[in-house]
This record gives structure tokens, sequence and C-alpha cells, in this order.
């Protein structure tokens, strides 16, 4: 299994290019942590290489058809059951069992439950329990410990320890210390200069 | 594709679903008409085929905004874009969902309510077959205003100006498709211009609608 690279990327969020000349390669059993400033571009980032937008220069190779992206907002039908929710993501990404990922995020005792009278962190573990069973080597993650407590957090780290040791990769953009050994990779280096400006075109910026 | 197609008829089912919207649309102004007409079995008879197929078009027209927007903000669509199927496919299977919640009520219901507006009897069959041929084109040519309009808050009004010029070919000929049947004249040609309509909707627009979502979802 090969890894995913990525080389002299630049991204845009709404037209204006938030952040230029990233590299770095992901090798399977590896986690890249991105560290930076709210507004720095890490959401841009993985959306980039998740292919939902295009980049503005640079390549993104190792990624087509191997991602699995977990987004600020989690994808739960609050009107499904927890196992309606997670057996309709596994059957869209090729039909994997789902008990392992009930389990990994201790939802058992909330598996009839329809997803729209769980909390928020019980929600959020839902969410991530979808990456397990998308079956897809690449994890991207966005802040994923948001509204978790710490024994939650624990959980999560452990799936993705596991995924980790079993080959996968994992991308994941958070502030919190999750105990996992991956190079940590601060954007803040990166950040778009906007050059070719004149006063004039500063002035409305 | 089957699982999408599965989830979005289950979701339209669940309470708050709005299966029943459409439906309940198409009844109220079918029932409503000849009270505003007045009694005039010859009247009503002749602005029936018209009467039910606006009645259908616009009870499509109702549930649109709901096709995309609503996996647009619980960020489904996000993750469906980076799923295995295409977004052709994604946008056809909603269009399918839409129409089996949506337009074959409208079908089913619609003899029904011809008995409401005095429709003639040689017309029931041809209503339904119009009806049949041409509701999935609203459905299809409503993803595609669902796509163009997905990410805009409150877009359900652009949506529908956008979409109902779009709807204008379908209207004509299916409503001249039933007209003709009621008055037992030929009807081959609205019948294959309709079936036209429909196929070529369904050929070209889930690519207009995939290319419309790629450039909304960045």
């Amino acid at each position: 299994m090969t890894g995913l690279s990525i080389s002299d990327l630049a991204v845009l969020r709404g037209g204006v290019p938030v952040l230029e000349g990233i590299s770095f390669t992901l090798e399977p059993g590896q986690a890249v942590i991105l560290r930076g400033p709210n507004g720095i571009g890490k959401t841009t980032l993985l959306r980039t290489i998740a292919g939902l937008q295009p980049p503005l220069a640079g390549t993104v190779s190792g990624a087509e058809d191997r991602i699995a992206y977990a987004a600020h907002a989690d994808g739960i039908k609050p009107t499904l059951s927890v196992t309606e929710n997670l057996t309709f993501w596994a059957s869209v990404f090729g039909g994997q069992d789902i008990a392992p990922a009930i389990a990994a995020f201790r939802l058992e005792a909330l598996a009839q439950r329809p997803a729209g009278a769980l909390s928020a962190g019980q929600k959020r573990r839902l969410g991530l329990a979808r990456m397990l069973v998308t079956g897809r080597p690449i994890w991207l993650f966005d802040e994923p410990t948001v509204s978790l407590d710490r024994e939650a957090v624990g959980w999560f780290a452990d799936a993705v320890r596991t995924h980790l040791a079993g080959g996968g990769m994992a991308l994941l953009a958070t502030h919190i210390d999750l105990g996992l050994d991956g190079q940590v990779l601060d954007l803040a280096p990166f950040k778009a200069v906007l050059d070719h400006l004149d006063d004039f075109d500063e002035a409305f910026l | 594709m089957i699982a999408l197609l599965l989830r979005d008829i289950r979701l339209a089912m669940r309470a708050g679903g709005g299966f029943g919207l459409g439906l309940a649309f198409f009844l109220i102004v079918c029932t409503l008409v000849p009270f505003a007409i007045g009694p005039q079995p010859d009247l009503l008879a002749r602005v029936a085929p018209g009467v039910l197929w606006l009645g259908a078009l616009l009870a499509c027209l109702l549930s649109l905004d709901r096709m995309l927007a609503l996996d647009w903000e619980d960020g489904s669509l996000d993750l469906l874009a980076t799923a295995p199927l295409p977004l052709e496919a994604v946008v056809l299977i909603k269009a399918l969902a839409h129409w089996l919640t949506t337009g074959l009520p409208l079908v089913l219901a619609a003899p029904v309510l011809g008995v409401l507006l005095n429709l003639p009897v040689e017309g029931y069959g041809w209503l339904v077959l119009s009806l049949a041929v041409g509701t999935p084109a609203l459905s299809i040519i409503g993803g595609f205003g669902a796509a163009l309009t997905v990410g805009l808050k409150r877009g359900g009004l652009l949506l529908s100006l956008l979409v109902l010029p779009l709807y204008v070919p379908t209207l004509i000929f299916g409503a001249e498709l039933a007209r003709r049947g009621a008055e037992a004249q030929p009807t081959t040609t609205p019948l294959l211009m309709l079936a036209g309509i429909t196929a070529g909707c369904l050929a070209l627009l889930p690519l207009a609608s995939a290319a419309a979502l790629r450039v909304n979802l960045r």
C-alpha cells in the first residue's frame, strides 16, 4: 500500500489563497497532526486533500478513492437510529460490518435510539464511528474531539491507533494532545503571502 | 446506490419527512378549483386536464428545496461526494427518491381527483399515462435546480424561479396529452414529445446537476 503525498500545495478559501507551499508525505501507519491558529486554513487544506475543492497549485497524489473525511458536521440523520445511520454509510462504502465501529465508540446502549435524541458528544461519537465502517485507508479529521469527554477522546485515540497499526493513515487537525506518535505540522509558516497588491487594492481587503 | 435510495425513501416516510406534503397540496388544489369556477360541468371538464397537471406540477415544486438542502446542512453531501458513488448517480438517485415519494403518489391520486373536476371518462387513462411519463422529468429538472441552489439560505424562492421556466415544455405537452385524451383526439405527437423531454432530461441533467454540485461544494 502506498502513502499519501502532498507536494507544493496551495489552497484557496473564498477565492483568496490561504496556504501555500505545503509538502509532506504520509506513509502507511503514520499520523500527521495539523496545528495552527483559527482561520489559517486547516479545514480548507483537508477539504482540498479530500478532493472537495481544487487546489490553486501543487498536487495531491494517492488520495483518489482512499479517503474518509470527518468534517465539522457529522452527516447524521436525526430521524434514523444509530444503527440505521451506520448501516447506510457502511453500505455506501461497500458493506463493512458495523459491529466493531459500534463497539469502538461504546454505542451499544444507544444503537436503537434515533440519532436526533443523542447528545452532542454522542452524535460526535457516531460521526467518528462512521470512519471505521468506510474501510478507507486514509482518515482525515477536522477537529474530531469537539464536544467529546475525556473518556471518549481516549476511545477515539485508541481507534486511530488501531487503524494506524493496521497500516492505515490519519491526518488530524486538532489542538488536543491525543497521545498519538505522529509528526506535528504547524501550518503558520505556510500562510499565503498576498503579494502583487498595491496600496490601493489593499485598502479594500 | 440502493442504500441511498432506501435511506431517502425512509427519511421521507418518517416524521417530518414531508411525504404527504405534495399529495395534500394536490388534493387541496383539485378540491378548491370546482368551488372557484362554479357549478358548470362543461367548463370544469374542459379545464380539468390543465388544472390537474398544474396542480401536480406545483405539488412537485413544493418539496424540491428539501431534496439536497437537508443533506448539505448536516454535512452528508460532503461525505457522499467523497464516497465511491459518482455525484451523477447521487443526484439521479435523489431525483428518483423524490419521484417515488412525490410524483408517484400524484400519479395514483390523479384519477380520483379527476372525478371532482368532471374529467370525461375517456381521459382517465391518458391522464395517468401523461403524469406517469411527465412527472419523472419534473423531479429530474427539480434536482438540477436543487443542485444549483444548494448552500443558499432560503434558496427555495430562487429554486422556483429557476425551475419554473424549465417546467414549461413538460407542462405544455403533458396537459396537451391529457386534454387530447379526454377529447378523444389523436395523442401520438404530445405523447412522443413528452416522453422525449423526459428521456432527454434523464440523459443530460444528472451530468449538469453533478457539475453544479461540485462547484457549490467548494
